[in-house]
């Protein structure tokens, strides 16, 4: 049985590797994202790779005042509701302009943070009601321990991932399955202006591995992608302050 | 920002890099600058590398747009690799009509140098298998090119080596196959002239054939190699796989004493007796027949940090016969040509190209690890060679020919040069453009 699938953020590289499994599975997708054109490339993209349909609803997600329409939307489109839902929307901020100017650090923050944080909750009253269903996040490695280059990110994306590890032991006592994503470093738009050392993924096989999560049934909790990522997160985490100072990484 | 080719020479200072992500992003170009499309940077000279200039880095380009089953004509962007296409085709039952020795190459990159592979006496060029493209100019205006809208932007632009605007999106056909194997046939031959006679006997009944010739062989057995040729089998297996990943990776440079005489004399000897008979027959895997070297990730990191030349010619049927045996006796003598030396003969399919390379005749690529001004100084002389035999040199694996030999093996370079947007040009274009040069 191909799958009802909503993608929140469904312009992200990372997004397309796991839509375009599911476009080759039949499933019939919903779009949601910002930019109509964008939009529109990744939509005949997931018809040529077999899509049985991918609609588009357009909404900027940080906005809050809009979020319920959009969440709507998509739910009316996927007809039935949807099988499995992704948030994969994010940006990746310059962090010396956020400490030099905290009105575009609350925005970035709200972006990856808030504003996700208020989708998930819209989207865990949908699912509950349905009953059934999954749903994967894509927060960050980031979110485990504040870097000094790039702290903002991984403080909003440490808000995402601490909601959807609480979201994922409430749904988990409905039938729900709950994803919280960690990517480490992926070549994507995203990151495109970093020099690409080897420690970077490709977006596609990020994008396979996550489809491959969401379609097991009996996997739920976290997702480090690539893998090895546990245990250099694992390390990482309980690194001493007083050497963590020291590392620049 | 320094930027280099397959062939890690030479290593060029870029201005500026534009990295492409979505079709329908402006580009504004500014006239005083000069842009040049890059895609995976397979090309192993300058021909895709722009010195003081802005790349356009066309690997974000990366959507298909669509896909007919039916007929197998495939829509999709200019910065879609060979094996993405793959990756989607084999599944639904088609393949590629036409791929170069490698997948890791964007369909941009297979257009702008009319790339050729093992069916190129039955299927011709890359270009013959493209229905149309869009082209951006720099005026910002976006042109349909196909053999009947704007057939002459067509014809310059397939081959046209990145020089006359960067390409959009591409339509092109597939074709069907059962599944991903092959019935491969690999035969020995001992000279240049058993390999001709191979050729010639087994085009008809080979879709794909490719040589490999023992570079560093003398006397009684100069010109003794492999004949390799396959067909698409008649059988369905399940593609269970993932998109191909090699295993392994050439982990960093090696050191210059890594390849020497002995080394290379060893892998030769070593590779003539990897076929245990004359003439072994078997089912093949699609992925080791047409793409043995892209099982080493990053294995022109191999020849060290001076990187190294791909010299690759054609040489018409008759003359070029005597010509062929002629550079293999210099190159053995040499001593310096190392592992890939590949030959094969060339169909007369046309290509649609004004500036493509493949013509009638054989063809003959070989690398040499670059040790400066010899290395330069022999390849000088087998351009002469090529010269003399009224053959042709291919510019996608160059970084060194002289304006002349450019000339004489392009006789359309004038007609082309018309075609080229005065805001393109490239590091090779400048080195061989001459007065077209602007
Ligand atoms: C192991 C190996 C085996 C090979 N075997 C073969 C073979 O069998 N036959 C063969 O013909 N070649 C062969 N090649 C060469 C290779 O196929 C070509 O150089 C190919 O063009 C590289 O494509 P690319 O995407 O890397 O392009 P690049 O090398 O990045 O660029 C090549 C040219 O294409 C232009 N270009 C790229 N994208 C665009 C675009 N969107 N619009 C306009 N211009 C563009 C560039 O400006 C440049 O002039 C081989 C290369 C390797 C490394
Ligand atoms: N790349 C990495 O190294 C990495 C590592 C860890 C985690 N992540 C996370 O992975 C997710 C996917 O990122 P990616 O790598 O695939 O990068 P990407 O291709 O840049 O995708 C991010 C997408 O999010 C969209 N977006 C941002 N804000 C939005 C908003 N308010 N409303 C609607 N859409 C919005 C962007 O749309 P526009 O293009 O229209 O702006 C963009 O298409 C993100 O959450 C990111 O934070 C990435």
């Amino acid at each position: 049985m191909s799958d009802n699938v909503i993608v929140f953020g469904a312009t992200s590289a990372m997004a397309l590797g796991a839509m375009r499994r599911y476009a080759a599975e039949k499933a019939r997708l919903v779009l949601v994202g910002r930019s109509p054109e964008k939009l529109d490339a990744v939509r005949n993209d997931l018809l040529a790779f077999g899509a049985a349909s991918a609609d588009v609803v357009v909404a900027d997600l940080s906005d809050l005042s809009a979020q319920q329409g959009a969440v709507d939307a998509a739910w009316a489109k996927a007809e039935g509701g949807a099988d499995a839902v992704l948030v994969a929307y994010g940006s990746l901020p310059d962090q010396a302009a956020c400490q030099a100017d905290t009105d575009l650090a609350v925005r970035e923050f709200n972006n990856n943070g808030t504003s996700a944080v208020a989708l998930c909750n819209r989207l865990a009253q949908k699912l509950e009601e349905r009953g059934s269903g999954c749903l994967a996040v894509i927060s960050s490695v980031a979110a485990d321990r504040g870097r000094e280059s790039n702290y903002l990110y991984g403080a909003a994306k440490a808000a995402l991932a601490t909601f959807v590890d609480g979201l994922f032991v409430r749904l988990s006592k409905k039938g729900i399955r709950v994803i919280d994503v960690k990517p480490g470093l992926v070549s994507s738009p995203m990151t495109a202006h970093l020099k690409q050392g080897p420690l970077f993924a490709k977006s596609d096989a990020v994008g396979a591995a996550i489809h491959r999560a969401m379609k097991n049934p009996s996997f739920q909790g976290t997702l480090y992608v690539p893998r090895v990522w546990a245990l250099v997160m694992f390390v990482v985490r309980h690194v001493p302050e007083v050497l963590f100072k020291r590392v620049r990484f | 920002m320094i930027v280099s080719s397959w062939g890690r020479y030479p290593k060029v200072e870029t201005a500026d890099v534009k990295r492409l992500q979505w079709l329908h992003e402006k580009i504004d170009f500014d006239p005083e600058k000069r842009y040049l499309a890059y895609g995976m940077g397979r090309s192993y000279g300058d021909s895709c590398l722009n010195e003081g200039g802005t790349l356009l880095m066309t690997r974000g380009l990366c959507r298909f747009v669509s896909f007919d089953p039916e007929t197998g004509e495939l829509h999709c962007e200019s910065g879609v690799t060979l094996r993405e296409i793959l990756a989607f085709a084999l599944p639904r039952g088609f393949f590629l009509p036409a791929s170069p020795g490698t997948s890791q190459v964007t369909v941009g990159g297979a257009i702008a140098n009319d790339v050729h592979g093992k069916n190129h006496h039955v299927a011709g060029t890359f270009g013959c298998v493209v229905d149309g493209f869009r082209l951006l100019r720099s005026t910002g205006e976006t042109l349909w090119c196909s053999r009947t809208e704007n057939p002459a932007l067509f014809a310059a632009t397939i081959g046209g080596l990145g020089l006359t605007g960067l390409i959009l999106d591409v339509k092109m056909r597939l074709r069907k196959v059962r599944g991903p194997w092959l019935r491969t046939e690999t035969i020995r031959f001992g000279s240049l002239r058993e390999f001709l006679q191979l050729s010639k006997e087994l085009a008809p009944k080979y879709e794909y054939s490719v040589s490999w010739v023992d570079g560093t062989s003398s006397g009684a057995q100069l010109g003794r190699g492999l004949f390799m040729a396959g067909n698409h089998a008649d059988v369905t297996v399940e593609e269970k796989k993932e998109p191909f990943v090699p295993k392994v990776a050439f982990p960093c440079e090696a050191p210059e004493w890594l390849l020497n005489k002995l080394t290379i004399r060893a892998f030769n000897a070593l590779y003539w007796r990897k076929t245990l008979g004359e003439r072994v027959s078997g089912l093949q895997h699609y992925v080791p027949f047409f793409y043995p070297l892209d099982a080493i990730e990053d294995w022109n990191r191999m020849y060290g940090k001076r990187g190294f030349f791909q010299y690759q010619c054609v040489l018409p049927f008759g003359d070029g016969e005597e010509a062929t045996a002629e550079m293999l006796r210099r190159i053995s003598a040499y001593g310096k040509g190392t592992f890939l030396s590949v030959l094969k003969t060339f169909g007369d399919v046309r290509s649609p190209g004004m500036l493509s390379f493949p013509r009638p005749g054989i063809t003959f690529a070989l690398d040499f690890p670059n040790e400066g001004k010899e290395t330069l100084d022999f390849l000088s002389m087998l351009d002469d060679i090529v010269t003399e035999a009224k053959g042709a040199l291919y510019p996608a694996k160059d970084a060194r020919m002289a304006p002349k030999m450019f000339e004489a093996s392009f006789p359309r370079l004038n007609e082309f040069a018309e075609h080229v947007d005065p805001r393109f040009s490239s590091s090779l274009w400048r080195r061989l453009g001459g007065t077209h040069v602007r």
